[in-house]
């Protein structure tokens, strides 16, 4: 059990705030997470005593920041269980995923192939791959979803073919909350020689990350969405994967030396990938903040979170105004409509009384091909959201009508 | 302006009534209209107006799509204050209204009973919502120029 109550005293946002009149419920964690004090001071000491270019000083400074910013690639590498070798710092789950269509896409896809994805995935994992795909004459295909719109071990093995050389899906999808059998999925890929691409943004934060475990080829995620600073995030990646690919971005800290004749010697994985100097007190960041989810445990985020979610629907169990999309959802994400009103309305009516959640289609555009609808309100938990959050919300949904959705304007 | 229009309760049902019940809320094949469709400007609202221009006169206007209650009645509202208008007076009834929703000093005599939208102005979320629609004219009009402009 987490005593949430000592947990809510370490995030400066949660210290009672007011929003539109109301003491504030942040119900959009799957947007963005709130950081506590652990990242936001590591991030100060960066600014306060040690700022300085990393892997370039020969002075105590930049060896100290040196010091911090490696040692986050050995704590990612304890987090997702990976060599820190294959931790590629990124600009977060969406720049990741753009490495791996890009860098390993383009240059081993052909006319032909086919690169399986789902209609529940975000777009930073359906864009980067419908370009690739016009760009080498590869085919988009997607892996049926089952009636709640789940992926399941069963729909990949009927749409596995000879000529599927990638399988791209999230660990957990951004609108149903739905944990896929990452594992069991990685194996059917590779069973036909596919590579696994995992988009974790909205797991890693959630439910326990195993890549070894999981044997996927590249998994992707965000600092952001698990108490770190935004602006960051990793890419693993197979170290023989990682050492085949070409970077995607080229310039300084990258390479080792170059030649006017063209010849250009690069570092390293991971280094190879991290041109330019990079988001150095993100890093620092997000490496406070995996140390401090570790502290609270990610056993426990996950059943915190699925508690709150069995305590809402239960108490939501009556009312006859709203529709639930993920009924069965495994994880803190609420999916829902009130009847009759339109999200964005509803989600302001619900945003007057103090709770952040929000509305539309949540980048994921293709999903209503699934679930039949095209904009969804979508309430996301965290560890540090308590039960009377979830009486709020459900409290706004009760009072929701149409009339008190337009009287916010008066 | 009538005292009505400045009592909240009335300005609530006015907003719900047109959200409701819509004015000119059904799209014609007519090919003397021309078309606005506005999609891009959210990933939520996604409506369409048209309206037949002729000679420098907005002689009809109409809308359809799916959108939440301030772009319906925002643009419900438009349709009922432009039609008939010249395009000059159409321009300062809109330049009017985009004030209006900017929280800037507007002539409340103009808009008429789009003043119940005053509010959408402190709500920074939802100032697309309730110009969507204005924009579409807008795009109309200026379309509807070039093209005399060129003969």
């Amino acid at each position: 059990m987490l005593d949430v109550n000592t947990i809510r005293k370490d995030f400066p946002m949660l210290d009672g705030k007011l929003m539109s009149g109301h003491p504030l419920v942040y119900l959009d964690n799957s947007a963005t997470t709130f950081k506590p004090n652990a990242v936001i001071n590591a991030i100060n000491d960066f600014y306060h005593n040690y700022t300085s270019n990393i892997h370039r000083g020969e002075y105590e400074l930049s060896q100290k920041a040196d010091t911090a910013y490696d040692s986050v690639r050995k704590i990612v590498g304890g987090f997702i269980n990976c060599d820190e070798k294959e931790v590629v710092f990124t600009a977060g789950a969406t720049n990741g995923l753009n490495i791996v269509a890009y860098s390993y896409g383009l240059a081993n896809l052909k006319a032909g192939d086919e690169i399986l994805i789902t209609l529940a995935e975000h777009a930073s994992n359906v864009l980067p791959w419908f370009d690739v795909a016009k760009k080498t004459g590869a085919v988009i295909r997607y892996i049926d979803l089952d009636e709640e719109g789940r992926l399941t071990p069963a729909a990949l093995e009927k749409a596995m073919t000879e000529k599927v050389r990638i399988v791209a899906f999230a660990a957990v999808t951004n609108v149903l909350g739905y944990i896929a059998d990452v594992k069991e999925l990685c194996r059917i890929a590779h069973e036909y020689g596919a590579v696994t691409v995992v988009d974790a943004a909205q797991s890693a934060a959630h439910i326990h990350t195993d890549v070894k475990d999981w044997d996927c080829d590249f998994m992707a995620f965000s600092s952001h969405k698990m108490c770190g600073p935004s602006g960051v995030g990793v890419l693993y990646g197979k170290k023989a994967l990682l050492d085949a690919m070409e970077p995607f971005t080229y310039g300084g800290g990258s390479n080792a030396r170059f030649e006017k004749d063209g010849t250009v010697i690069l570092k390293e994985t991971p280094e190879k990938f991290e041109s330019g100097t990079p988001d150095m007190e993100g890093v620092i960041g997000l490496g406070a903040a995996l140390r401090y989810i570790s502290e609270v445990g990610m056993e426990n985020i996950s059943a915190h979170e699925k508690a709150l979610r069995d305590y809402f629907m239960n108490k939501i169990a009556d009312y006859d105004n709203v529709e639930v999309y993920n009924p069965n959802g495994d994880t803190g994400i609420i999916a829902f409509n009130v009847k009759n009103i339109f999200a964005q309305d509803a989600a302001s009516y619900i945003g007057s009384q103090g709770i952040a959640v929000r509305s539309g289609n949540h980048c994921a555009k293709l999903l209503h091909n699934v679930i039949g609808v095209t904009e969804t309100i979508r309430a996301s938990f965290y560890f540090y959201n308590t039960f009377e959050d979830a009486d709020r919300l459900a409290e706004a949904i009760k009072t929701c009508t149409i009339e008190n959705c337009i009287g916010i304007f008066f | 302006m009538s005292e009505l229009l400045k009592d909240p309760m009335v300005l609530r049902e006015i907003l719900l009534d047109h959200y409701e019940y819509p004015h000119n809320h059904k799209l014609t094949d007519n090919p003397a209209f021309k078309e606005a469709h506005m999609s891009s400007e959210s990933c939520i609202d996604d409506i369409r107006v048209q309206a037949k221009i002729t000679d420098g006169i907005i002689e009809d206007v109409r809308f359809d799509g799916r959108a939440c209650t301030i772009s319906t009645a925002s643009t419900s509202m438009m349709t009922d204050l432009v039609k008939g208008k010249t395009i000059a007076e159409a321009k300062e009834i809109m330049n009017n209204y985009f004030a209006m929703i900017d929280g800037r000093e507007f002539d409340e005599n103009m808009l008429e009973e789009a003043v119940a939208l005053q509010g959408v102005s402190k709500q920074a979320n939802r100032i697309k919502c309730a110009t969507i629609g204005w924009h579409g004219l807008e795009k109309l009009i200026a379309e509807s120029e070039e093209e005399n402009d060129g003969k």
